[in-house]
């Protein structure tokens, strides 16, 4: 039995080969994870930077701090990179690409060298978008509707359509490799329904990537078309149909919602059986959810579309159809919480995120409800409710699931193990700041203050404070653990291989692990999450 | 005899594991691209179903012979890197790179016609955004539109296929193939099969719209 | 796939059976059936994909994930085809 001293002087995956060009040109996964880690939390805060700049602005009623030229430019690329280049990439990217081939115990993806093409696709497109944002921006909302996006807008669309067309493959590419390598590079004995809920999820994730990007591409492709040569495909000044543009568009862009939260899903499935010591309520159901969620998916993206000039006959059915994606989510969040329910649970700071995700995302789901009915739609479309309402998924759930599970991971990623004071402070306040940021702006949008104005009545005035302090309390919370998960890099790699006590075949390898992952391929012989055997057995 | 454990990479276990993964890569990849075309076939049928006249006047000016030779030459290279693929089974990489010669000189024949197609299109003033002259039924831009960006990037499709049968042929000459081991002929042939696809649809779409008097 | 060996002839027949096919797409246009053209198009095109996919790119002798692959992506597009296409189609009821 290797001591945990033995394991710190063992070559890694990190300490295997020394030189920029060794992780430039690298074909491990692991690897791969951490450049897109740094690259995706970049983009991160570039994001949080016109945030902050939309929030202060809205500190007052008047436009005093930027133009409305400028507002329109801040929350466009605010969407435009947190949604393409920190949200999509984020879990998949970074926790996907790391841990998809432990925990089917494999020694790599099924094609390494496409997962590296993957990220240098990242970068090119992520470079592109942010020399076109630096260079005069874009205004178009991260929607680019038309004909105002092609015919009307004086900002540099086509390179940021450009970038975000490049970051479509990338995003293609690892959603491929995720395919591919779940179906054929499991271990023996992993059958399907004895896979992590996280591999699910991903497998979910990558489902929806396949078949709904190149949709978006070629929706992109064709407006650049249309801006370019100044034809008419969608401008109906020029013969085209602008609905059509929104139809093509949300075909990709509903479904991408579910992209950026079923990945996080799949960490509070891990994150809720390893602290609750317990193993998932209804594993198959929990399978089977995330699969409808991302069929369902494609079947409801006409309800961003309700005050459009549609068919009411089409709102009505896509109305109802988004009351049935709801099901799958509702299952989910009652089995995380029947899971927890007489767990012998450990508050420690991954968990703290999953109750985080499960309370938030609970409350931003509910509100979907709200949207998706047709009557009640027409009053909130295009206020601060829906802007609420996606922040409470999008932010309380997915990035706190994406800190959950970095949090989780970051032992076996690294081999240290961050300040646990610190995280618990930090969660908290992450919690604190979201909801005093965003539940103000459901009231707002509710009493019909509009998004994407950088103007707003006098008596909003309050809530809109309220909702910039919070924001500077969250930012907070975002800031605090880039210092101490830094920090713990300067220790020495002591965290051993399964600091939580863990089930699952990631936990299996030294922290960090060797290049190769296993010495021998592990047999499974196991159900998932096996954590009342492992405590009968003293584990 | 062809060293199979060098040609497995280090993630898989063995050969047929490899083989398989990258059979459904490819599968996983074309699945893509039935969304990517797909997208403007969507475009194409709503516009169809809405400017119906405009569509009936803008294919009058498409050669329905010269895209019927194109089809037919699509068609064969099908069957040849079908052939193909029979070949290397047998061993017989001789045959296999006549065959893959045999599919690039006819995937080559197809872009010299639609160059002559697209060409003709410049001379009578039909291309939207660059030389557009014809006085027809309201939105009859939107079919030459749609004709040049579907057929567009599918030619620039097929360009990347006669690149990948290039390449193929260079492996083959250097005995890079055998009846063991072949699986990237059988995949680049799964490629040129789905671009022939496109075509198939395309063709009765923009050429067959009203032909009948 | 590698290892299932499709004799030269069934290639030839579905050769054969594809220019018949696409000689009858042709032929067919040049008969004015109103608004079934499109419909006789549509389905001799679907036809031919069908032969190409099951013969020449082996579908037929493929493991079920394939055939579960090439189905999904076609039914993805069908999805995006008749819920878009339903909204111009009640537009005006």
């Amino acid at each position: 039995m290797k001591t945990v001293n033995e394991d710190a002087l063992q070559k890694n995956y990190i300490t295997a080969a020394y030189g920029i060009r060794s992780w430039l040109l690298t074909r491990d996964h692991k690897r791969i994870a951490l450049l897109y880690l740094i690259s995706i939390t970049l983009f991160f805060f570039i994001g949080g930077f016109f945030a902050v700049l939309m929030r202060l602005e809205l500190m007052t009623p008047q436009g005093d701090l930027v133009s409305a030229e400028t507002y329109n430019r801040l929350f466009t690329m605010h969407g435009v990179a947190m949604i393409f280049f920190f949200l999509v990439p984020s879990i998949p990217a970074v926790l996907g690409n790391f841990l998809l081939p432990m925990m089917l115990g494999a020694r790599d993806l099924a094609f390494p060298r496409l997962n590296l093409l993957s990220w240098y696709l990242y970068m090119v497109g992520g470079a592109y978008t942010l020399y076109a944002m630096v260079t005069g921006g874009i205004d178009t909302g991260w929607t680019f509707y038309t004909p105002y996006s092609t015919g009307y807008s004086t900002t540099n669309v086509v390179p940021v359509v450009v970038g975000i067309f490049i970051l479509g493959f990338s995003s293609i590419l690892t959603g491929l490799n995720f395919i591919v390598t779940t179906h054929k590079m499991r271990a023996p004995g992993l059958t399907w329904f004895r896979l992590p809920l996280f591999v699910w999820s991903q497998y979910a994730t990558s489902v929806i990537i396949l078949l709904a990007t190149p949709v978006l591409a070629i929706t992109l492709a064709l407006l650049g078309v249309e801006r370019i040569f100044r034809v008419g495909i969608f401008d109906p000044a020029l013969g085209g149909d602008p609905i059509l543009f929104q139809h093509m568009f949300w075909f990709y862009s509903h479904p991408a919602v579910y992209i950026m939260v079923l990945p996080s899903m799949g960490v509070v499935s891990e994150l809720v059986t390893c602290f609750a010591r317990r193993r998932i309520f209804g594993y198959r159901f929990m399978a089977f959810a995330v699969m409808a969620i991302a069929v369902l998916g494609f079947l409801v993206w006409g309800h961003h579309m309700f005050v459009s000039g549609q068919s009411v006959y089409a709102g009505m059915a896509f109305s109802a159809l988004s009351f049935f994606v709801a099901i799958p989510s509702a299952i989910k969040v009652f089995n995380w919480t029947a899971t927890l329910h007489k767990g012998r649970i450990e508050f420690r700071t991954p968990v703290l995120y999953a109750f985080g995700f499960i309370g938030l995302f609970t409350i931003g789901g509910l509100t979907g409800l709200f949207l998706a009915t047709l009557a009640v739609n027409v009053h909130l479309t295009d206020t601060y409710f829906v802007v609420a309402h996606f922040h409470y998924i999008m932010v309380g759930g997915a990035v706190m699931g994406y800190l959950g599970g970095i949090h989780y991971w970051w032992p076996k990623m690294t081999g240290r193990m961050y300040h646990e004071g610190w995280a618990k402070f930090s969660a908290l306040i992450l919690f604190v700041g979201f909801n005093l940021t965003f539940f103000p702006q459901f009231i707002l949008g509710y009493l019909g203050m509009p998004r994407r104005y950088y103007i707003y009545p006098e008596e909003f005035q309050v809530l809109n404070v309220l909702s910039t302090a919070g924001a500077s309390i969250l930012g907070l919370g975002y800031i605090i653990p880039m210092i101490y998960l830094l920090w713990s890099l300067r220790k020495p790699r002591t965290a051993g291989p399964n600091p939580w006590n863990a089930v699952g075949l990631e936990w299996l390898t030294p922290s960090p692990p060797p290049t190769h992952n296993f010495d021998k391929t592990p047999v499974v012989t196991e159900e998932p999450y096996a954590y009342e055997e492992k405590s009968a057995h003293g584990g | 005899m062809a060293d199979n454990h060098s040609r497995v990479a280090h993630q898989f276990d063995d050969l047929a594991q490899q083989q398989e993964a990258s059979n459904l890569g490819m599968w996983a990849f074309l699945a893509t691209e039935v969304l990517f075309f797909g997208g403007m076939f969507a475009a194409y049928a709503v516009y169809r179903s809405l400017y119906y006249d405009a569509f009936v006047a803008g294919s009058q000016h498409m050669d329905v012979l010269l895209g019927a030779v194109n089809t037919a030459v699509l068609l064969l290279s099908s069957l040849t890197v079908a052939l193909g693929v029979h070949a290397v089974q047998r061993g017989n990489n001789g045959a296999l790179t006549r065959y893959l010669l045999m599919t690039i000189a006819l995937g080559s024949t197809f872009l010299v016609i639609k160059g002559f197609e697209y060409s003709h299109k410049y001379a009578e003033g039909l291309i939207p955004g660059v030389r557009f002259a014809l006085e027809g039924p309201d939105h009859v831009e939107l079919y030459f539109i749609l004709y040049f960006v579907m057929t567009g990037f599918h030619a620039l499709h097929m360009i990347v296929g006669i690149g990948i049968m290039t390449a193929m042929i260079i492996l083959t000459r250097k005995g890079r193939f055998s009846p063991e081991y072949y699986n990237p002929i059988e995949v680049s042939g799964l490629y040129w099969h789905f671009v022939d696809i496109v075509w198939i649809f395309l063709y009765p779409l923009f050429y067959l719209i009203q032909v009948h008097p | 796939m590698s290892g299932h060996h499709v004799s030269r002839r069934v290639y030839f027949a579905v050769g054969f059976a594809l220019l018949v096919l696409f000689l009858l797409t042709v032929g067919v246009a040049y008969i004015d059936l109103g608004p079934f053209n499109i419909v006789v198009a549509m389905a001799i095109a679907t036809f031919k994909a069908i032969l190409v996919v099951l013969y020449f790119m082996h579908v037929r002798y493929s493991s079920r994930v394939t055939w579960v692959f090439v189905s999904a992506s076609f039914f993805w597009l069908v999805i995006l085809l008749v819920l878009t296409l339903s909204d111009y189609a009640t537009r005006g009821v």
